[in-house]
C-alpha cells in the first residue's frame, strides 16, 4: 500500500504552494524542476527528504520543495546538515548552496563537510556572482570582473570549485549545467546514489547580474566545441562532430584531432582515478584563449570506499552501547567514590 | 608532638605548572571529601600548559578549604602554603595568614630559581629573614625524592615528577588523612607502568614517614567530619556536573543528547566528560569551529535530539548569529557559556561574570532567550538539567551560564537519584488527518510551537531565519506581523516566569537594611559574608538569582523590602543595570574584575561601608 503510494509521487507532489520568487529567466528554475523530476523516481516518501540551505538566491530553494526544509544562515547549511545527518542518518539530506555561500562565507564548513564525508548531497549553484546582494563579484568570478564592488575590475584570483573539492578529499565530484535538463537529472540521480558526500557543481546563469557567464558551454553553437562530456569507461571525445579527443602523454593531457589519431589512443574516463580526476579538474582555462581545453561536465571522481562519517559516528555509539547495554544513570551520577553522612 | 583540633583549614599547593599541583590538590580534595569534611576548592592556573619554568607566570596553584563546619568558599587566606619554588612563594605569600605554615622545597630556592623569579640571591626568602612572621619548614623535596627512588631504575626526569607525592604524603600525615584513596588512584593511573606506580607509592609513603619520623613538625591536626545533611555524598566539579545534568535530562526526556562544540578553555571538560558516555547514546561532535558547533546542534534539534552547544565568551560571540536563527526557528537548544575573563581572549583561565549582558542582548534584532546561571559546582547539575527541561518544554534556546571558578571548583554533593528527578515530557507532532495543512507556528498554552521532526509523514514544512507569518510559518514581510511576532517571542520568554520557582532569601530577614543580590558563581563568598554580617548583628540578607531571564515573578516585590540593594558581581556592573532598568530600584553595584573570585572579607567590608553611609 505504502509502496504503491510512493510510486505515485510525481514532480507536482514536490512543489509547494509558495510562489517561486526568482527573477524570470533565472537558471534556478531549471534546477528546481530537475530536482522535482528526479526525487519521485527515487522510491522514497517525501517526508524522508530534507533540504537545507544557507543564504543567497539559491538558498530560497527549500521553500519550493514540499519536503522538510530549512533556510538557515549564510554559509552554515553544511554544518546544520551535518548535525541533522549525524542524528538522523536514515534521512536523505540535501544541501543547497551557492558559490558565495559555500566558498566564501561558508568555506570552512564546506571543506570540513567534504573531509568528513557524511552521506549528504550538495547542490552547488555556481553563477559566479553575488545575486541576492545585487551584483558583487564572488570567489568564483573571473579575475578582472567589473561589478558594483569592483568598478575597476576585481583583482582576486578565483577558486576552481572542482579542484577545491578534490583537494578536500570529496568522494563524489561532478559538474552539470542548468541548460541541460537531461544531463542534470542524470548527475543528480547519480549523486543521490553515492554513499558519502556528493557535490554537484551546477553552472547556473544569473540573467540579471552575470548573464551569459556560461553561454559558451551551454548554447548550441559553441557547446560541443567548448565542453567535454565525460562518461565513465568512455574515451574523452568532444568537438562539433565529435572529432576531437584528449590523450594522455604521461601526465600531460593533449588535444588530438580524430582525423589524424585513433579513438583507441584516447584517454578513457575512469571516475575512480583520483589522479586523472585532478588533471581533468584543471581543465579550467578561459574558453576565449586559443588552444584551451574543453570544460568537462559529468562525474569527475567517485570514491566508494570511504565509509561515510554518519555511519562511523553512529557505529561508535552502537559499539559503546553494546559494551554497556543498560547504563545506569544512578551509577554515573554517584561516580567512583561516595561516602555516607548519617 | 601536639594534637590539635581545628574547625577548618585552608591549604594552598603552589608550584611550577609542571609540578603536578593540580593533581596533588585534587587528591587531597577527594580524600578530605571521603573523610566527611565539607569543602570548596579553587584551582588557579596559568593559560600556558608549560609556562617558562620557575617564573612567576608559570605558577600553578590549588587551594582547598576543608572543615568540620559548613564551607562555601575556598577561603580568603591560607593556613598552609606549599611552595615548590621561590616563584610559587612570591606569588602566594600575600594570601598566607600571618603565622601560617610554609612548606618550602629548598631545591626550588636555588640560584637558578631565584634568578628565574627575579629575586636577587641576597634576598633568598629562606635565608634573609623576611619570612620571620611565618612558620617555615624547609625540606629538600627533590633530594629526598631522588634518594628514595635511587634504585627505582627510573630516569631523573621521571623521578622528579614524583615530588608532588612527597608533599601529598606529608600533608596527609599533618592532617591525619587516610591515604587509601590516593593509593588506589595511583594504582589505577599508573597500573600499566609498574615502575612509575611503585615510585609514586614509595614517595607518597616517604612524605608520610618524613612527618612521622623527623621532629620538624610540632603539631598534627584533626579536622572532624562536618555535620552535613544525612545522605550519600560524592565530590563534584562544575563541568562534570554540567555533563551529568545533561545526561540526566536525556534519560528523563528519552531523547539522545547531541553536543556540538569546539574546544575552548574553560568549557572543554564538558566535552571531555560527555564524550565518555556514548553508552547513554550521547553524541559529541567536535566541529571545525564554534559556528559549526552550534549549527550542527541546530540541525540535531531539528532532527529531534536534545541539542546542546557549549563554549566560553569568545566562542559564544561567534555563535551569536546562530542563536538568532535558533530563536527564529523556535527549536529547543541549550547554549552553555562557561564564562572567563574577557574581552577578546582576555584571561582564558581566570573567572569572570562579564557575559551576562551578552546573553541578554548580544544578538542582532530583538532576540530574547532564556538565561539560567548555576551558583556552585553541584548546582551546575541542577541548572543544566533545568536548562534542558525548559528548552524542551518551551521550544526555545536557553543560555546556561557557568564560570571558570565553579567549572573547575569542587564541593561535596549529596547527589540525587534518578527516580527523584522529574520526567521531561516531550511529544513530537504527528499528522492530524482533520487538518488540511500542517501549521508549524501554531502554539500551545506555553506559546511553544509543535516539534515536527523530519521523517514524520504529512508534516513536511519549511522553517528558516526569515520572519514568519504567525501560525502558518510562511515567509512574511507584513509590517504588522513582524511587530506582532517580535512581541510574541518576547511574551514567550516572559511567561516562562510562570514555570520557574519564586525567588527565595538564602539567608537573613525578609525585610531589612541591605539585600545582597548575587548571581552565578559568587554564591559561596556572598553566603559566607552574609552569615558573618548577620552574626555581627547587621540587618543584612542574601538572595541569589539562578533564573535571570525571565526573573522570578516575585523579584521586584522582594527587592523593595530592603532599604538598599547591593549587587556584587565579577564584572563592571551588569546585573545591576538590568535590575535598575527593570525595577527602577537604585541598586548599588559592587564590582571586582581581577579574574579572581570575591573573598568573603572584601564583601563584608563593602557591605559595612554601605551600611555606614
Amino acid at each position: 500500500m505504502e509502496i504503491k503510494e510512493q510510486n505515485q509521487l510525481t514532480a507536482k507532489h514536490f512543489a509547494t504552494d509558495q510562489e517561486v520568487r526568482w527573477c524570470p529567466g533565472c537558471g534556478d528554475y531549471s534546477i528546481l524542476k530537475q530536482v522535482q523530476t528526479v526525487l519521485p523516481e527515487l522510491g522514497r516518501p517525501k517526508e524522508e527528504f530534507v533540504f537545507i540551505s544557507g543564504i543567497g538566491c539559491s538558498s530560497r530553494f527549500p521553500y519550493y520543495m514540499e519536503t522538510y526544509g530549512m533556510h538557515s544562515i549564510h554559509g552554515r547549511a553544511t554544518a546544520i546538515a551535518t548535525g541533522l545527518k549525524l542524528t538522523r542518518p536514515e534521512l536523505s539530506v540535501w544541501i543547497v548552496t551557492g558559490d558565495g555561500d559555500s566558498m566564501s562565507i561558508g568555506g570552512n564548513h564546506f571543506i570540513h563537510l567534504l573531509r568528513r564525508n557524511p552521506d549528504v548531497n550538495v547542490l552547488l549553484f555556481n553563477n559566479q556572482i553575488y545575486g541576492l546582494t545585487k551584483g558583487q563579484y564572488s570567489p568564483t568570478s573571473e579575475q578582472g570582473k567589473v561589478t558594483k564592488s569592483t568598478p575597476y575590475g576585481s583583482v582576486d584570483y578565483p577558486f576552481n570549485p572542482i579542484a577545491l573539492c578534490l583537494g578536500a578529499d570529496a568522494t563524489f565530484v561532478a559538474r552539470t549545467m542548468d541548460r541541460d535538463p537531461k544531463h542534470q537529472q542524470n548527475i543528480i540521480r547519480k549523486s543521490y546514489h553515492h554513499k558519502g558526500t556528493s557535490i554537484v557543481e551546477i553552472y547556473q546563469n544569473c540573467n540579471v547580474f552575470n548573464d551569459g557567464a556560461f553561454e559558451i558551454f551551454t548554447e548550441k553553437g559553441s557547446k560541443k566545441q567548448a565542453t567535454l562530456m565525460m562518461e565513465h569507461g568512455q574515451p574523452l571525445v568532444f568537438g562539433e562532430n565529435s572529432d576531437k579527443g584528449i590523450k594522455l602523454d604521461g601526465f600531460k593531457p593533449v588535444i588530438v584531432d580524430l582525423n589524424d589519431a585513433s579513438v583507441n589512443d584516447l584517454w578513457i574516463h575512469d571516475e575512480t582515478d583520483l589522479v586523472k580526476a585532478t588533471i581533468l579538474s584543471r581543465f579550467y582555462d578561459d574558453p576565449s584563449v586559443d588552444g584551451h581545453f574543453p570544460r568537462p561536465f559529468g562525474v569527475f571522481y567517485e570514491n566508494k570506499n570511504k565509509t561515510p562519517f554518519d555511519e562511523l559516528f553512529n557505529d561508535q555509539i552502537a559499539y559503546a552501547q553494546s559494551k554497556n547495554p543498560s547504563p545506569s544513570l544512578d551509577s554515573l551520577i554517584a561516580g567512583k567514590e561516595t561516602w555516607m553522612v548519617s | 608532638m601536639q594534637e590539635q583540633e581545628l574547625e577548618s583549614v585552608v591549604i594552598r599547593f603552589a608550584g611550577d605548572s609542571g609540578d603536578g599541583m593540580q593533581l596533588t590538590g585534587t587528591q587531597f580534595t577527594n580524600t578530605a571529601a571521603l573523610f566527611g569534611n565539607d569543602l570548596a576548592t579553587f584551582p588557579d592556573f596559568p593559560a600556558e600548559i608549560r609556562a617558562p619554568q620557575g617564573t612567576l607566570a608559570g605558577v600553578s596553584g590549588f587551594q582547598i578549604h576543608f572543615g568540620a563546619t559548613a564551607i562555601h568558599t575556598p577561603g580568603d587566606q591560607s593556613d598552609v602554603l606549599v611552595a615548590m619554588n621561590v616563584a610559587a612563594l612570591k606569588a602566594n605569600i600575600k594570601n598566607l595568614k600571618k603565622g601560617g605554615v610554609i612548606i618550602a622545597n629548598s631545591d626550588g630556592f636555588d640560584a637558578k630559581n631565584l634568578r628565574l623569579a627575579n629575586v636577587p640571591e641576597a634576598e633568598n626568602p629562606l635565608i634573609d629573614g623576611s619570612l620571620e612572621a611565618y612558620d617555615v619548614k624547609t625540606i629538600d623535596v627533590t633530594k629526598i625524592t631522588r634518594s628514595a627512588l635511587a634504585d627505582s631504575g627510573l630516569g631523573v626526569k621521571e623521578i622528579d615528577r614524583c615530588k608532588n607525592m612527597f608533599v601529598l604524603g606529608l600533608i596527609y600525615w599533618m592532617y591525619h588523612r587516610p591515604m587509601e584513596s590516593s593509593i588506589k588512584f595511583i594504582q589505577s593511573k599508573f597500573g600499566k607502568n609498574e615502575a612509575v606506580m611503585n615510585a609514586n607509592l614509595k614517595v607518597l609513603q616517604a612524605g608520610w614517614n618524613y612527618g612521622e619520623t623527623t621532629e620538624m613538625f610540632a603539631n598534627r591536626y584533626n579536622v572532624a567530619p562536618a555535620k552535613m545533611e544525612p545522605g550519600v555524598y560524592r565530590s563534584i566539579m562544575g563541568n562534570e556536573a554540567v555533563a551529568m545534568g545533561i545526561i540526566a535530562a536525556s534519560v528523563k526526556s528519552k531523547l539522545p543528547v547531541f553536543y556540538g562544540t569546539y574546544p575552548i578553555t574553560p568549557a572543554s571538560d564538558v566535552l571531555h566528560e560527555l564524550s565518555k558516555h556514548k553508552a547513554f547514546g550521547v553524541k559529541t561532535f567536535q566541529a571545525e569551529d564554534e559556528i559549526a558547533g552550534i549549527c550542527a546542534s541546530i540541525g540535531a534539534a531539528f532532527g529531534g535530539n536534545l541539542a546542546i552547544t557549549g563554549s566560553s565568551g569568545p566562542g559564544i560571540a561567534l555563535k551569536t548569529e546562530a542563536i538568532g536563527l535558533a530563536t527564529m526557528l523556535e527549536l529547543p537548544l541549550v547554549i552553555i557559556n562557561v564564562q572567563r575573563a574577557g574581552p577578546s581572549t582576555g584571561l582564558p583561565t581566570k573567572t569572570e561574570q562579564a557575559d551576562l549582558l551578552q546573553s541578554f542582548y548580544g544578538r542582532n534584532g530583538e532576540c530574547p532567550v532564556l538565561i539560567l546561571a548555576a551558583q556552585s559546582p553541584a548546582d551546575c547539575f541542577d541548572m543544566a538539567f533545568e536548562a534542558c527541561k525548559l528548552a524542551l518544554n518551551h521550544m526555545i534556546p536557553v543560555f546556561f551560564l557557568s564560570d571558570g571558578y565553579i567549572a573547575n571548583g569542587s564541593e561535596p554533593w549529596k547527589f540525587p537519584s534518578q527516580d527523584s528527578l522529574p520526567d521531561i515530557d516531550v511529544t513530537f507532532a504527528v499528522h492530524n488527518p482533520e487538518q488540511s495543512k500542517f501549521l508549524p507556528y501554531q502554539r500551545d498554552e506555553k506559546l511553544a510551537r509543535p516539534w515536527a521532526i523530519p521523517g514524520t509523514p504529512g508534516l513536511e514544512h519549511r522553517i528558516g531565519g526569515l520572519e514568519k507569518q504567525h501560525i502558518t510559518g510562511n515567509i512574511s514581510y507584513d509590517p504588522a506581523n513582524h511587530e506582532f511576532m517580535v512581541k510574541l517571542r518576547q511574551e514567550k520568554v516572559d511567561q516562562v516566569a510562570n514555570y520557574i520557582p519564586e525567588q527565595n532569601i538564602d539567608n537573613g530577614p525578609e525585610t531589612g537594611d541591605v539585600l545582597i543580590l548575587g548571581w552565578g558563581g559568587t554564591y559561596g563568598a556572598l553566603k559566607t559574608a552574609t552569615a558573618k554580617l548577620i552574626e555581627e548583628g547587621h540587618s543584612v540578607a542574601h538572595a541569589h538569582l539562578r533564573y535571570l531571564n525571565p526573573f522570578p515573578k516575585n523579584l521586584g516585590a522582594l527587592l523593595r523590602n530592603y532599604k538598599k540593594v547591593v549587587v556584587p558581581e565579577l564584572n563592571n556592573g551588569q546585573l545591576v543595570k538590568i535590575i535598575r532598568d527593570k525595577y527602577f530600584i537604585d541598586a548599588i553595584p559592587f564590582n571586582k574584575i581581577q579574574g579572581q573570585p570575591f573573598m568573603a572579607h572584601e564583601v563584608i567590608q563593602q557591605i559595612k561601608n554601605i551600611l555606614a553611609s
